[in-house]
């Protein structure tokens, strides 16, 4: 951090599809740079005292929720997280994540992608006792490394940062992407979820899905909880060509 | 004008309000959840260190159970909390735990064999047996007797509520996103549904349901410096406010977190100190023993953050930019600890501070954290003052945290009374039928649109922005973790006159669709409506209990005080809210008042509470034979849903 203020430049891509006849143009904010200052601090500052129509989306602001993926001088990342002095010359273009439905502005439509991308994989532990447990006994024992290696996989936020970094999705509109083969990952190493290889061949066991991948790994370059997509989707290619 | 019908409706999709939209689809009802933003989203994901449920299964764990889990809970609370909602809660916690355990969340769990923890500044060895191997595992908290938090590494909000989400998909269950509830339809003390809308197009919708949830989480944004998501703005809760019939329980119980990192306020959970970080002051020495013998830094909360506080007063704190700190230190734990179980700290260390906490210490001060307040509900979950309107969660005052929540008690709270109130919502939904009048549908859309219309409309007033700003500032400065007389008359006299204001906010972006300008400008009137029952209840209370903590009454006033305050808002002409008082019957109480055994104890007690005493000493004498299930069920018998009523197992001693 540095103590020296000076005055960071934002250009920002606007565009309100809702408004008739608005056209997506790039405008410059000006701000003074604070301390410790992070893109959150900056757009609620532009938002509050020079353009209170600037649409974004944050919810926890910690890193957690993936509600503030966006292009940050043309890479994907979050936003919350990003602190301006990442940015020697003070010059920070923010443009919206592609591949999504757009909103407004920086905020785009990643929840009707997630929410299409778990129907898709069937993203629930697929167990048909799973309803009947005996809520008062003992829990299912899982061994302890395995829980660890679930978390891991888990720790996906959703934020459509692979999407964004995706050259073939770009190309390939009904491509799974690396969130919905980390989401497949995560249920195939589960002793709970009873599916076998042969039943996730069925979801991702063509073009659209795993054999697809142009393996460009820009989902391991830019994803934010470094989750290891270029392991895994390695990992199902291998086990899906063995399907029979 | 687009109606939209269903059985059960859900606002809010976080933890809590997807667990009862699930009760209620997989009891045959229609269900819908609102959510203003996906629901994976929800501040559900930001909780870090854990659950609470007393399996016992770790080696520090053994001998938990539920009469254990109820005791930190009640004294957590400082004896405010409603002890039959406790007492369900408890009951009931393990099985949550289990249910969420069959629908994915990979939680972490015991491996046989030794392993190094560090206990009270010094590294120790503890051999967890191999019978337990493989079954959940759990960490130390603040406030518990036993280690009884259970975790997915430090990113269990996430794990639970992804499971959750993921569940509700698999049951079809609709979300709509991006969506916001901005009134409650109801008449004649009935509601049936919502005003809402859409965030997108700006549309205005009605929701009409039998039952209505309110799962919206707390008001944490009313505060300046949070940790709270800023979508934690307590909007659910000011609608039933604003139906001038509901009531909301306890508003001034506003828990303090002590580890939040200094300035930006984000959450350290309390895993760190659980799992053994320490306290420091300027001059690297580790204060909490000073002033906590006993629990040290683990007692509860409210207490850690006051004596922080106390702490820096006494000039201890670490200056900084951004005023005085202290530091939090998981150096001691190792790299391989942090990395394993508290690696979204470390994250949030790399990022927002720039620094290695496996190397430096964590700049760290108490930090608005918790609503214990929120909409007053009966047992069931239901309003007592309105039909059909539900609520749960943060949102909720069910009331099992009372003054003071125990960590690792809220997630809990969220998956277990979503457990038991969606099965009362769907009770609900099966006695009920509609019977609504279009009218009363039309009369509440145009209303909330001449609002609309009206601000849209006004050339020149108030800036929404500002007035949020100002509002946060009063809060936290004078409604804070230490509060007094001339603060809070002043804060209440301040907050009267921003309402007054708030009544003439004018936008610049006037436009009725996505725009969030718009939408702060019919949020902060809400807010402030929130913070004046914060702040006056705060005014009121000439006591200290839990996270209320007078300066000028530093004693638990049991004698005078052991009630619950409700509020409400019956005329929009009103500049204050009203506020009446519930009393918490101590003959009924299985756990009568007594000490915490940590924080400063200085009761002043109730008559009743030497009666109640003596009475459950003889009932015990009574029945020598008797087991704890039989002691509670003539302490205190309470109501369960019939398939939560069984008895649970524990490791090496079966259903006992």
């Amino acid at each position: 951090m540095s103590d020296q203020e000076r005055t960071l430049k934002f250009h920002i891509l606007r565009y309100n599809p809702q408004l008739n006849g608005d056209t997506p143009e790039m405008k410059t904010y000006e701000v003074v740079e604070a301390p410790g200052m992070t893109i959150f601090i900056a757009l609620n500052e532009i938002r509050e005292n020079q353009d209170p129509s600037l649409q974004f989306d944050f919810i926890c602001r910690a890193g957690i929720c993936g509600s503030c993926g966006m292009v940050i001088n043309g890479a994907p990342d979050l936003a919350c997280r990003t602190l301006t002095s990442k940015f020697p010359d003070g010059e920070i273009t923010l443009l919206p994540l592609p591949g999504f439905e757009l909103i407004g502005d920086l905020s785009v439509n990643t929840g009707k992608f997630m929410r299409q991308m778990s129907e898709r994989v069937e993203s629930w532990i697929h167990d048909k006792y799973a309803d009947n447990v005996d809520l008062c006994r003992l829990e299912e024992r899982m061994d302890p490394d395995t829980a660890d290696e679930i978390y891991e996989l888990e720790r996906c936020v959703e934020c459509g940062c692979c999407i964004s970094a995706c050259a073939t999705k770009r190309m390939r509109d009904g491509f799974l992407s690396a969130v919905g083969f980390m989401r497949i990952a995560r249920y195939s190493l589960d002793p709970r979820d009873k599916r076998s290889d042969s039943d996730f061949y069925e979801i991702i066991g063509d073009d659209d899905g795993v054999f697809g991948c142009m393996t460009l790994l820009g989902c391991q370059d830019y994803c934010p909880k470094d989750l290891p997509h270029q392991t895994q989707i390695a990992y199902l290619r291998r086990k899906m060509a063995l399907v029979k | 004008m687009k109606v939209i019908y269903t059985d059960s409706l859900v606002i809010g999709g976080g933890l809590a309000g997807l667990r009862v939209a699930i009760a209620s689809m997989q009891r045959g009802y229609d269900t819908i959840v609102l959510s203003l933003m996906p629901a994976k989203r929800s501040h559900s994901a930001a909780a870090q260190g854990g659950m609470q449920a007393s399996l016992g299964a770790s080696i520090k764990g053994e001998g938990d159970n539920e009469e254990v889990h109820f005791e930190d809970t009640v004294k957590g609370s400082d004896w405010g909390c409603d002890q039959d909602v406790a007492r369900m809660f408890v009951n009931t916690a393990p099985k949550a735990i289990r249910q969420l355990t069959a629908w994915g969340v990979p939680w972490s769990r015991v491996k046989k064999g030794d392993r190094q923890v560090v206990i009270n500044g010094k590294k120790v060895t503890i051999t967890e047996k191999s019978d337990a191997h493989g079954l959940i595992t759990s960490r130390d908290f603040g406030g518990t007797k036993k280690w009884r938090t259970c975790f997915t590494s430090d990113g269990t909000g996430h794990t639970m509520l992804y499971a959750m989400d993921n569940k509700a998909i698999e049951l079809g269950i609709p979300v709509h996103e991006r969506k916001e509830a901005i009134a409650l339809i109801h008449e004649d003390g009935v509601c049936c549904g919502a005003v809402v809308r859409d965030l997108v197009t700006g549309e205005l919708m009605a929701y009409v349901a039998k039952a209505t949830t309110v799962a919206t989480g707390g008001y944490g944004r009313l505060y300046a410096v949070t940790t709270n998501a800023v979508i934690s703005e307590g909007i659910g809760s000011a609608i039933a406010l604003e139906t001038g019939v509901a009531t909301l329980g306890n508003m001034e119980a506003v828990q303090f977190h002590p580890t939040a990192i200094v300035p930006v306020g984000i959450l350290t959970t309390e895993g760190c100190r659980g799992d053994g970080g320490l306290l420091l002051d300027k001059d690297g020495h580790r204060f909490m023993p000073d002033y906590e013998p006993g629990k040290k830094e683990l007692a509860s909360r409210d207490v850690v953050a006051r004596r922080m506080t106390e702490h820096m007063r006494k000039g201890k704190g670490v200056p900084s930019r951004y005023g005085d700190h202290l530091w939090l230190d998981i150096t001691l734990l190792g790299k391989d600890h942090i990395n394993k179980n508290l690696r979204e700290v470390k994250e949030i260390c790399e990022y927002f501070l720039g620094i290695d906490p496996v190397k430096e210490y964590i700049p760290v001060r108490p930090t608005q954290h918790y609503s214990m307040g929120g909409i007053k509900t009966k047992p069931t979950g239901e309003s007592p003052n309105l039909k059909g309107l539900f609520s749960v969660g943060e949102g909720a005052c069910w009331d099992m945290h009372g003054f003071n929540r125990l960590g690792g008690n809220s997630v809990a709270e969220t998956v277990v009374a979503g457990m038991i109130v969606g099965e009362y919502v769907a009770d609900h939904c099966a006695a009920t039928s509609l019977n609504i009048n279009t009218k009363l549908i039309e009369k509440f859309v145009k209303r909330e649109e001449s609002k609309l219309i009206n601000l849209l409309n006004r050339d020149t007033g108030e800036n929404p922005f500002k007035l949020k700003k100002e509002m946060q500032e009063i809060m936290m400065d004078k409604v804070g973790i230490f509060r007094n007389q001339a603060d809070l008359e002043t804060a209440v006299e301040e907050l009267k006159v921003l309402n007054q204001r708030a009544k003439n906010i004018a936008i610049r972006n006037r436009i009725s669709s996505s725009n969030p300008e718009l939408v702060e400008a019919y949020r902060v009137p809400k807010m402030i409506k929130l913070a004046q029952c914060v702040a006056y209840g705060a005014m009121l209370r000439t006591e200290s209990r839990g996270a209320h903590a007078r300066e000028d009454f530093p004693e638990r006033n049991d004698r005078d005080w052991l009630k619950r305050t409700l509020t409400s808002w019956p005329s929009e002409d009103m500049d204050l809210p009203e506020v009446s008082y519930e009393e918490l019957d101590i003959m009924k109480m299985e756990m009568p008042p007594g000490s915490r055994g940590y924080g400063v104890d200085n009761t002043i007690h109730h008559p009743d509470t030497e009666k109640r005493v003596a009475q459950i000493n003889e009932i015990r004498s009574a029945n020598p034979d008797a087991d704890r299930f039989e002691i509670q069920e003539l302490l205190n018998p309470i109501e369960i849903p019939e398939k939560f009523k069984g008895k649970n197992e524990r490791l090496g001693r079966g259903f006992k």
